[in-house]
């Protein structure tokens, strides 16, 4: 995409001509192709796409764990290379260390980054304990619910105080009542914290209430095919809480124009 | 687990509830009476055929003999060593033996998760490795490595390959979205193997443990019919040579007896390990 305006700072996680193909013996894949895309500092941008579009391949190419086939990938300008501590990347499920206890669970990233463990310690508590889970530091993750196990892999997310947080379809293995309230949560938690957030989701809901800004991936090979800036006239300046949108008089006109963006290749 | 979910009412425990009490002891001890009952059918025969008659108990012995034999055996004179030091002399080569099993193998199906090309190479080799009859190299350890060191070998031999595979595909099974969490960390292959293979893998090393803790005891045992002159093993084997079959009877038994200790200390490590997680 173009960049809008000379204004604007740097991109926090800029995009630039990704092509990604997959290689088997009965041939090879285009998976991505002709992906450029900018996202600004505390931007929250959802990245929205059907099933095998490459919508989780693009997040694992930011976060480093893949190399592209072609174009790149910059992160504050800088080429990536491998993975980076600017990075947070929340999975589909919470993949909690069933052997280890829910503080060592949210330690596990600043054990694996060598950071000062008596640092990370503290801002671990800190975190879990204001994402209600004080009480529970020395318990073991198949003592928790769902929702909770998730707020964990939140607080392990953040423990390493990432620019950067990728969220894959983070919510999609929770129930319908606690992954509002969850998407609520974090979605507060990011903007509070000044994060910069990459959600991607097939959910159109969750997209419109959660983000700034939705990319709309085509079918595979996956390319950007639209993009839209969310904004709630009827909420003002102020942003509605990703709940208190869904209530929003604008909401069903995006549910709707992103809808019509998707079905598009539906039948195709 | 932590503090139980639910409490008991206040008014006490309901009539369903207690009669549902009595009906889950009733089947326990009917589950035991059982038990000792299986055990009658084949112990009372085995006592009163050889003594009517009917069976020559040249070759069977009688229960009510071994005990006896154990307290002649355990005597330590100039013509026989005591029982005792047979047993002990089982139970430690087949402690270092699934011990040297158990480090052997997790090193090994270490550094084939490690080195994916070494397990495609090495896969067909482990395979038929493990199928084949180790026992059928007992007297070629004995030419080879002489009797002591040739019980260790066989005892090692039979628990080795099995041992690897369990632990391999134990590292196999676990979920590889686990370690692609840690590698958004940042994290090195042997970080990956220490924080989330290993770890992981805990229950499965346990599982490892007792098949390989009573292979070891049998590749022991065979290693000792031909080669040892102290064990349980040779015992048998010499007891069975003088028919004295009051002696191999006893060996026996106390073999399951030991292989029966075996498993109750592995369970008993299990627990102390599953409790921690």
């Amino acid at each position: 995409m173009t960049e809008l305006s000379a204004s604007r700072p740097q991109p926090k996680v800029k995009l630039r001509d990704i092509e990604l193909r997959y290689f088997s013996r009965d041939g090879e894949t285009q998976a991505l192709t002709d992906i450029s895309l900018s996202v600004y500092p505390g931007e929250f941008v959802a990245i929205i796409g059907q099933s095998g579009c490459g919508k989780s391949t693009l997040l694992s190419l930011i976060a480093g764990l893949m190399r592209p086939t072609g174009g790149e990938v910059l992160i504050d300008g800088k080429p990536v290379t491998g993975p980076s501590r600017k990075i947070g990347y929340m999975l589909q499920q919470d993949y909690l260390f069933e052997w280890r206890t829910i503080l060592d669970n949210a330690l596990l990233g600043a054990e694996i980054q060598g950071t000062d463990m008596a640092v990370a310690r503290e801002r671990a508590i800190r975190l879990l304990t204001r994402y209600g889970l004080g009480k529970f530091l020395d318990y073991l993750p198949r003592q928790l619910s769902g929702g909770m196990r998730q707020r964990v892999a939140l607080a392990r997310t953040l423990t390493t105080d990432p620019d950067v947080v990728l969220l894959d379809e983070p919510f999609s293995a929770l129930d319908s009542q606690t992954r509002l309230t969850l998407a609520d949560e974090v979605g507060d938690v990011l903007r509070r914290e000044g994060k910069t957030a990459i959600l991607v989701t097939h959910d159109i809901g969750e997209a419109i209430s959660m983000a700034e800004r939705i990319v709309v991936l085509s079918r595979r090979p996956g390319r950007v095919k639209s993009e839209h800036p969310i904004h709630f006239e009827s909420a003002g300046s102020a942003r509605p809480t990703p709940l208190a949108s869904r209530d929003a008089p604008e909401f069903n006109a995006w549910f709707n124009t992103i809808w019509r963006e998707l079905d598009v290749h539906v039948g195709a | 687990m932590s503090e139980p979910e639910t409490v008991a009412n206040a008014p006490g425990p309901s009539a369903r509830y207690l009669f549902w009490l009595a009906r889950e002891r009733r089947v326990r001890v009917a589950v035991r009476g059982t038990q000792f009952a299986l055990l009658a059918i084949f112990m009372v025969p085995w006592e009163i055929l050889p003594k009517a008659g009917i069976i020559n108990p040249l070759f069977t012995s009688y229960p009510s003999a071994l005990w006896p034999t154990f307290l002649d055996l355990i005597k330590d004179t100039p013509q026989q060593v005591s029982i005792l030091t047979h047993t002990w002399a089982t139970v430690k080569e087949t402690v270092i033996g699934f011990s040297t099993a158990m480090a052997l193998g997790t090193i090994i199906a270490a550094a084939l998760w490690w080195w994916h090309g070494l397990y495609r190479v090495l896969d067909p080799y482990l395979v038929v490795a493990n199928a084949m009859p180790k026992t059928a190299f007992v007297p070629i350890f004995y030419i080879w490595l002489g009797a002591t060191l040739s019980i260790y070998a066989i005892a090692l031999a039979i628990s080795l390959f099995v041992t690897i595979l369990v632990i391999y595909n134990g590292f196999q099974s676990i979920d590889p979205s686990k370690i692609k969490l840690a590698q958004t960390f940042g994290a090195t292959r042997r970080q990956v193997l220490t924080k989330v293979v290993l770890p992981g893998s805990v229950p499965t090393l346990i599982a490892a443990l007792k098949v390989n803790a009573g292979l070891s005891l049998v590749g022991v045992v065979v290693g000792e019919f031909q080669s040892a002159n102290v064990g349980l093993g040779f015992l048998i084997q010499y007891g069975s040579q003088i028919f004295r079959f009051n002696i191999v009877m006893t060996a026996v038994a106390i073999l399951a007896i030991v292989s029966s200790a075996l498993y109750i200390a592995i369970l008993w490590i299990e627990t102390a390990i599953m409790r921690r997680r």
